[in-house]
């Protein structure tokens, strides 16, 4: 009996290194990872003078990226802005307050939900389509035949994207917000016929441009460029076969996913702590 | 190293990781002549091509292209030096977003200050020498597969390489399409003054159109000669390659145990 408890004692301690090593192992890895991309960002900072030279690349990144995720931006702000005149009167007029639902409409969209679900859904309608675009490229050896031209796959491809990227995402939270404004004040003023005149003025007065306006915009700027960064990289990093490809389609919107939830609460944090 | 000679391999080794590829593999490539490199799929035919491009460096030897070794130049000068030279990927690689025209003028809007008036001229040359100035507005999707590689054969030609390189031009072609893939590789290569390099393992169409044959086995060259040479070669590699016999110095069967030993036959029945 005391054998059979030591080999027992063994596996035990075999399974535990075990453990202990595959943690590490994953450890490594993922800080490897962060350097390679780390890496990989700052060449394509470096390789970025190229492209401001051809503005026709960014411009034509910007309507793939921006202008084809307008349909998607726009009818979610617009629901979103719905829901939250709708559940903002509810509560309000239980205190009498109910024409202070403009206030709580700008002032979510405009602080969190605009930059937060405008970046969630730029991550999975442009940062998917451009990580698919950059690993298909590869994986069907197009950026080698762009490198053996003698042109450069990161000024000529991935630093049209990035930039443009982080130009739409700001425009794209701002039009988020302005079609959920006009989304609560359908609900609240038109249907359910709050007074117009205190809708507006309460809002006004409420929003801040520079603690408010200005804060949402450099959220969504963060975001901008955190999604295009896992996006580029992700596509360039994506192993050249169809489930590489869709592996890295998939961690882009998983990854930046999860990094804008994150990064917002740092941020919230910086900027918002009740002192107006 | 003599004026004529445009591409030389020096003892060149390469691995990837442990993995070795290339093992001193020496090689010369006379300007104007029309190279093929045979050997199995995963010889490291297209790991030559790769060193040539400066892609990857070798783990020991050179890499000498008209008198330049390539993986010591710096980045600009490897770019200026890919300049003269095209390649041709097994499946094309051309660009899905752009069409047949665009995907031709890319290197001339790359490189050149060229007006579109003289770049749309030289684009309908280059299609007009493969046979397709007619397809110029079509998308790579709607080509078939035979005229994806003339399409991808006219942009690797267009701004007048010195060296073309050839990674398994006749891979997955119907009999038509290989000849004329074959025939324009031989006549463009005369008549733009060019050298071609080839890598493939298509027996029959290759020597009808190359001036030398290299084979390549295990990463090494293991026989080399003229396409008359090679055909009536004793060299039992050479003979398998050409005659594509089943068994032979490349056994038919993976590196294995003893069969008998696999099925446990000796055990069960002689007891």
């Amino acid at each position: 009996m005391p054998m059979t408890s030591k080999f027992a004692g063994t596996a035990l301690i075999n399974h535990i290194t075990a453990i202990i090593q595959r943690t590490g192992h994953r450890t490594i890895d993922s800080i490897w990872r962060l350097g390679c991309a780390s890496h990989f960002i700052l060449l394509v900072l470096l390789k970025s003078m190229a492209s401001f030279a051809r503005p026709r690349l960014i411009i034509r990144e910007i309507y793939y990226a921006g202008v084809m995720s307008l349909v998607i931006i726009l009818v979610s702000g617009l629901f979103v802005g719905l829901v939250l005149g709708l559940q903002g009167y509810e509560t309000l007029q239980k205190f009498g307050s109910e024409s202070a639902v403009g206030t709580l409409v700008a002032l979510s969209l405009v602080r969190e939900l605009g930059p937060v679900i405008a970046g969630l859904l730029f991550a999975s309608r442009a940062g998917s389509a451009m990580t698919a675009e950059i690993g298909l490229m590869k994986a069907t050896e197009q950026l080698s035949a762009m490198g053996m031209m003698a042109v450069d796959p990161i000024a000529r491809v991935v630093a049209p994207k990035f930039w443009a990227g982080i130009f739409s995402m700001p425009l794209l939270a701002a039009m988020f917000s302005v079609m959920g404004v006009f989304g609560g004040y359908l609900v609240t003023v038109v249907v359910i016929g709050v007074d117009e005149g205190s809708f507006w003025s309460q809002m006004q007065s409420a929003v801040d441009f520079r603690y408010d306006i200005v804060n949402g915009v450099i959220k969504s700027c963060c975001f901008g460029v955190v999604i295009t960064a896992i996006a580029v990289f992700e596509g360039f990093d994506a192993p050249p076969t169809a489930v590489g490809v869709s592996g890295a389609t998939t961690r882009t919107v998983v990854t930046s996913s999860l990094a804008i939830l994150g990064l917002d609460f740092v941020l919230t944090a910086f900027m918002f702590r009740g002192v107006a | 190293m003599t004026e004529n000679t445009l591409v030389k391999f020096d003892n060149v080794s390469f691995s990837y990781g442990e993995t070795p590829i290339l093992k001193g593999v020496d090689l010369t490539v006379t300007r104007g002549q029309v190279i093929a490199i045979m050997g199995g799929s995963g010889s490291g035919k297209t790991t030559l091509l790769r060193l040539i491009g400066g892609e990857v460096r070798p783990s020991s030897g050179t890499v000498h292209i008209a008198g330049k070794i390539v993986h010591e130049l710096n980045r600009n000068a490897l770019f200026k030096l890919r300049r003269k030279m095209g390649m041709l990927f097994q499946f094309g690689a051309l660009f899905t977003d752009l069409s047949v025209f665009d995907n031709v003028a890319f290197q001339m809007r790359e490189h050149t200050n060229l007006s579109e008036d003289m770049i749309r001229d030289l684009v309908l040359i280059k299609l007009h020498a493969v046979g397709l100035r007619g397809a110029h507005h079509l998308m790579p999707a709607e080509l078939s597969g035979g005229m994806a590689r003339r399409v991808a054969l006219a942009r690797s030609i267009a701004l007048d390489p010195m060296l073309m390189m050839f990674d398994e031009p006749f891979t997955g072609l119907d009999p038509i399409s290989l000849s004329v893939i074959g025939s324009l590789i031989r006549r463009l290569t005369d008549a733009l003054g060019m050298t071609s390099i080839l890598v493939t393992h298509d027996v029959q169409e290759s020597l009808q159109i190359v001036d030398y044959v290299y084979f390549l086995a295990d990463g090494k060259i293991v026989a080399h000669g003229t396409p008359d040479e090679v055909r009536h070669s004793d060299a039992p590699f050479v003979h398998q390659f050409i005659h594509g016999a089943v068994d032979g110095p490349v056994p038919f069967h993976y590196q294995a145990r003893a069969y008998a030993d696999d099925l446990k036959i000796c055990g069960n029945s002689l007891d």
